[in-house]
């Protein structure tokens, strides 16, 4: 009885200390932020015989595999904060790529102009996505897996057709390739640091400061955390998921293009698959599947921990194909760690 | 010489499919008044304020603005009327932070045009001070809002339409999921909005919450209005005999007297 009377009249909880820790570990990032690093010394023990701590030009490698990884789950991330999945990211970079491929080599365009071409191309795919869930309502799981496989025979068969085999080539052929391939795609230094990493971290503090302080960033959380009391509020949520989705499409053809000038040639089959990394990026980062919640710096941690296990594998000289089961472990141990670390955090408040 | 009302809804009926939601309702609130649209369940008093507040639109009858006639295409629209409305769900993302939520669809900003950011130090200040005002003391700005007790939400809610609501703040059961002390102060701070000057539309089912801070009461019953009435025609037993539909209540009372005479 006294227990119960002290309870109702004493201190309510909002006068319950938090510690800088309990602080700490309400933010969404901190896990893959931990992960991260866990796994940067683990290949630093096992990839020992490489020196993988020390030698900056492994660095390199796991940065260049991160920033592929990283640069598209920049945006898919804001998109899953705002309740929605785009399963066309992977392919999208492929068809960009070809598509650059062919305005440059088969229609003679400076790669200049091809290149705008190709990040309208991305901006009106993303349009058309958005417009479809926002309009038929439908999961856009469903709505981008098709425009998944639409652009996926549209990659191979168009390849085909072009120029008999399943790659478009002699894409440095072009006018002004070497200047776009200087800001996009070249070496940063003599270790090989690729200029795509400056990419991914200014797109990330470009997503980051997105979501942290602008109002769009307050729409991006509210469509997927409510979208029925954001409306009634006065937020555009359609507007809001359509410029998400035309976001990711157009970062994706930004990663195919940056890859087209990379490799000089654009395989048919390219990016597919990559659109279930960038969706284990952002959840690695803490981004929930059902929307409202997650982190652009998480997912920045999420990229970077999935580039790590990729080169890592091959530098400890294990199997590869063991990275299929690494990815899927760290999901797996990303989302029960998210799981219970909200939980906590909550009951912390 | 009638001034125009602030709000008015004219002779409003809306149907969904073959059900008739409103039939023929009529209201009107003013600058520094209390009208209550009073109903039970299922009398119609969600869909009026749904399109007083712009999610729905009429499908006869007219909404007026200080006797201007104007058409709500969304929530927004409303709210650039002035119209600001207190959800029964509150209309707050529980995941989102008290700040977050307070300033959802009217960031303050700092900066120019596209590359305008939120001034969330100045945000953070001002949710303290509104909320400070109606008497709550929060920790935390950055709390999220689904870890607040269902009275504190409420108080947000309605701090946030009062601070935003200059004009006309529409109050949907604010009362109707608290304890007795808070629905007092929920009800002390809508006379306080309403000395402040603001048109407050108060929607409930408690005829008891209602009178003692009403100027006017429209009781619905099945959609249909059963009148508009100023306070000093009506009383309060009357008005929760009209509520229960009058004779009904009567008919209850009997069978209840006859059930006591039975034991």
């Amino acid at each position: 009885m006294a227990e119960t009377t002290a309870s109702r009249i004493g201190p309510d909880e909002r006068l319950v200390h938090v510690g800088p820790l309990a602080r700490l570990l309400t933010r969404p990032d901190i896990g893959a932020f931990l992960g991260a690093i866990a796994v940067f010394f683990a290949f630093g023990y096992f990839a020992r015989a490489v020196n993988w701590l020390g030698d900056p030009g492994i660095a390199a490698g796991w940065t260049d595999q991160a920033a592929q990884y990283g640069i598209v789950a920049v945006p898919v991330a804001l998109l899953m904060i705002g309740g929605e999945f785009d399963l066309s990211a992977g392919v999208m970079i492929g068809s960009s790529g070809l598509l650059l491929g062919y305005l440059a080599t088969h229609a003679h365009m400076n790669i200049w102009p091809a290149m705008a071409l190709v990040l309208l191309f991305g901006l009106v795919i993303g349009f058309v996505n958005g417009i479809t869930v926002v309009r038929t309502k439908l999961p856009s799981f469903i709505v981008t897996l098709a425009t998944f496989f639409v652009l996926q025979g549209v990659n191979a068969a168009g390849t085909l057709k072009l120029t008999g085999l399943t790659a478009i080539e002699n894409i440095d052929s072009a006018h002004g390739f070497d200047s776009a391939h200087r800001y996009l795609a070249s070496d940063l230094t003599h270790y090989a640091f690729k200029v795509k990493v400056l990419w991914w971290i200014g797109l990330t503090i470009v997503g980051a400061w997105l979501l942290a302080k602008s109002r769009f960033g307050n729409w991006i959380y509210s469509a997927g955390g409510d979208p029925t009391a954001a409306r009634n509020v006065g937020v555009p949520v359609a507007r809001t998921k359509i410029a998400l989705f035309m976001m990711t499409s157009t970062v994706a053809a930004l990663m195919g293009i940056i890859e087209a000038l990379e490799l000089r040639s654009m395989q048919a089959k390219e990016g597919i698959g990559l659109e279930f990394i960038f969706i284990i990026c952002a959840v690695v980062g803490g981004c929930l599947l059902t929307g409202g919640y997650g982190s652009v710096i998480g997912t920045l941690f999420g990229a970077a921990m999935l580039g790590m296990v990729q080169l890592g594998i091959i530098d400890a000289q294990w199997d590869s194909n063991w990275t299929y089961t690494f990815q899927g472990g760290i999901l797996f141990a990303a989302v029960m760690l998210n799981t219970l670390v909200r939980a906590r955090a909550q009951k912390a408040r | 010489m009638t001034m125009a009302d602030l709000l008015e809804a004219d002779h409003i009926s809306k149907y969904y499919g073959n059900v008739v939601a409103l039939n023929d309702v009529s209201a009107h609130v003013n600058a520094g008044e209390v009208t209550c649209i009073l109903g039970d369940n299922g009398a119609g008093k969600s869909s009026f304020i749904k399109i007083l507040s712009g999610v729905h639109q009429p499908d006869e009858g007219r909404l007026l603005v200080d006797g201007e006639e104007v058409s709500f295409s969304s929530p927004r629209d409303a709210r650039a009327h002035g119209i600001a409305t207190v959800y029964q769900d509150l209309a707050m993302v529980p995941l989102m932070s008290i700040w977050r939520n307070f300033f959802l669809g009217a960031e303050p900003r700092k900066g120019i045009g596209p590359l305008g950011w939120i001034d969330v130090a100045s945000a953070k200040g001002i949710v303290r001070k509104e909320l400070h005002a109606m008497g709550i003391d929060i920790r935390d700005p950055d709390q999220a809002v689904g870890t607040l007790s269902g009275g504190e939400r409420q108080s947000v809610a309605i701090s946030r339409a009062v601070y935003f609501g200059a004009r006309v703040l529409i109050l949907d059961e604010p009362t109707s999921a608290l304890g007795v002390k808070q629905a007092g102060v929920v009800l002390k701070y809508i006379l306080q909005a309403r000395d402040r000057g603001v048109a407050v539309i108060f929607i409930t089912h408690n005829p008891h919450h209602a009178y003692p801070v009403g100027d006017r009461f429209v009781i619905l019953n099945r959609g249909q209005s059963l009148g508009n009435f100023p306070k000093r025609e009506v009383d309060r037993q009357e008005l929760v005999r009209l509520m229960a539909g009058g004779r009904e209540l009567a008919e209850l009372e009997h069978e209840l007297e006859a059930i006591k005479a039975e034991v």
